[in-house]
């Protein structure tokens, strides 16, 4: 049944237990959005040394769908270069417009999520964590401090 | 399935909506967002098909024999919507593409032409968008002030302190007969008469209303009632705004353009009188046709059976969600309240909700409907909401509790 698909275990998994749902005070970047069309709404902390993320932890509240994603997202962006989380994010983006064929190896848990795209709808839910993610990191490796600010 | 609820031939109505016998997947269709837009009667889709049919020119404009029978059926649904809402007559109808336009309507061409500094404008922390946006906008390019009614904890109006937010400052209070998101029946007769007590117009959101409960606008003493017909079994972009031909008078056009005026010259033009004053260009002719078509089709069951019918059905649909576990918003009690049933269940985010629901063919809604005050106000970022009307039958209220437990079992 597609709602299997879409429910599956580890996604269930990850919204009871988010992992790394907390504050991180002196974070060097963070970037807050919601989605009010459905009431998701996350703020994603980055706090990043030497060009690697070191750490990743969020809080908000919202769909089982956007919360799993994000607790996701934490998980397999830590200890990534910079470089390599946006291109993590992109690689997600892609795999959740159809258009890129997931690696379990790369992506992990995050594979899950694949069934989502048979509800286009709650598409904007999976990726709202890494929008907030790849925003947040626009300013890595240069600019020092963070500003919270809304994205679309 | 049964059923006469509350004086409607439920079983016998449901055959009129070919929408209806649709399955989703492998469901039969539970249809229960009709606050959102409500199905359409057989008898509708024909007479909009017919028109174009048998019946299609400009309305107004052909001498010819075709032209005549568009202005005929245009202007006779005018006449319809006249009689249903008890107005004085057709020339107190304006045509619009619905209850946001209308509202838009009030705003511009009244607001723009009288408010000043200083004055109020007063509307509730109720309203849809549609009632609130509009007076935003038309406050902050006239320097009016805006204020707000608050809300109780049950999702009433709170009027305790009405005396010191409606006064002689007040020029419009604009509320809604029905909310959308809380279900509430707001008190009309008696903030008509406080309204007009400190000299403010009174203008009805009666998006939800109309299409729910009986309204006569002379008794009722209104000003303004906007009304939406794609909620009461209309076509889309059918709707229009009611208005005291004295207050229509002053009012100016929104839209400038054919057939709106009388002359134009280089450095001006004159206008028609009132209602064609505010129709500008080539209106929704065929679905405003339609739309008359609905509203026989309403008086035929007979608005007093419909809200009969929806008082039924909101109770039993309470009475089962509140066993179930449900939170539900806005006021208990059916008398209070129309069909729109905001709730959360246990701890399932609302959209997780409609997605489950829907793999069981049941269309409800998830989100903030259109109300963030609201929303912020009861302290939840979005509520799923079931909506009936004159074709839902408590069976259907069934399949939707089932579902609900089968949603949270997958979140336990």
């Amino acid at each position: 049944m597609a709602l299997d698909d879409m429910y599956k275990e580890v996604i269930l998994d990850h919204y009871k237990s988010p992992r790394n749902k907390r504050d991180l005070p002196g974070a060097e970047f963070q970037c807050h959005a919601n989605n009010p069309l459905c009431g998701d709404e996350i703020t994603v902390f980055a706090h990043v040394e030497d060009d690697t993320v070191r750490e990743v932890t969020f809080t908000g509240a919202g769909c089982s769908i956007s919360q799993s994603s994000a607790s996701m997202m934490t998980e397999a962006v830590t200890g990534r270069s910079v470089e390599d989380a946006k291109a993590l994010a992109a690689g997600f983006r892609g795999m959740m417009a159809g258009e890129v064929e997931p690696d379990e190896d790369r992506f992990g848990d995050l594979v899950a999520l694949k069934g989502v795209v048979k509800y286009p709808i709650r598409i904007k839910c999976a990726v709202l964590s890494w929008d907030v993610l790849q925003e947040a990191l626009e300013g890595a490796g240069g600019a020092s401090g963070s500003q919270p600010h809304a994205v679309g | 399935m049964t059923e006469h609820v509350g004086g409607l031939d439920v079983a016998r109505i449901r055959e009129d909506f070919p929408i209806l016998a649709r399955t989703v997947g492998d469901h039969p269709l539970v249809y229960l967002d009709s606050a959102a837009t409500s199905q359409k009667p057989q008898v509708v889709i024909d007479v909009v098909s017919d028109f174009y049919a048998n019946h299609n020119a400009n309305a107004h404009r052909g001498i010819y024999q075709l032209g005549e029978e568009a202005t005929e059926r245009f202007e006779g649904a005018r006449a319809t919507l006249a009689g249903f809402f008890g107005a004085p007559g057709p020339e107190s109808i304006v045509f619009t593409r619905g209850t946001t336009e209308s509202i838009n309507l009030i705003a511009q061409g009244w607001g723009r032409t009288f408010l000043r500094p200083g004055d109020e404008v007063l509307i509730t922390e109720m309203e849809h968008h549609s009632n609130i946006v509009p007076w935003q906008m038309v406050t902050a390019a006239t320097g009016a002030t805006l204020r707000y009614v608050p809300l109780t904890d049950d999702g009433r109006l709170d009027l305790t302190d009405l005396e010191s937010l409606l006064t002689e400052r007040t020029k419009l209070f604009s509320v809604t007969g029905m909310s959308n998101a809380l279900g509430t029946i707001t008190p009309l007769a008696d903030l008509v008469e406080a309204a007009h007590a400190v000299g403010a117009l009174i203008a009805v959101d009666a998006a939800q209303l109309a299409p729910h409960h009986a309204i006569d606008v002379q008794a009722l003493d209104v000003d303004f009632l906007a009304f939406s017909g794609h909620k009461m079994l209309g076509p889309t972009a059918s709707g229009g705004l009611y208005g005291k031909p004295a207050v229509l008078e002053t009012m100016a056009p929104m839209l400038g353009g054919g057939e709106m005026i009388h002359e134009v010259f280089h450095d001006h033009s004159t206008y028609k009188p009132v209602p064609y004053k505010f129709e500008a260009g080539t209106m929704q002719i065929a679905q405003q046709v339609g739309l008359g078509a609905a509203v026989d089709y309403l008086e035929a069951l007979g608005m007093e059976a419909v809200r009969a019918h929806e008082r039924e059905i909101t109770a039993y649909a309470l009475e089962r969600l509140l066993d179930a576990g449900a939170t539900v918003y806005g006021p208990h009690d059916a008398d209070g309240r129309g069909g729109a049933v905001s709730f959360w269940f246990k701890e399932v985010h609302p959209h997780d909700l409609a997605t489950i629901l829907n793999e069981d063919g049941i269309a409800i809604r998830a989100g903030h409907h259109c109300a963030q005050l609201v929303m912020r106000r009861y302290g939840v970022p979005a509520t799923a909401r079931a909506s009936f009307y004159v074709y839902n039958t408590k069976e259907e209220v069934d399949v939707l509790v089932e579902s609900l437990d089968k949603a949270n079992a997958i979140f336990i």
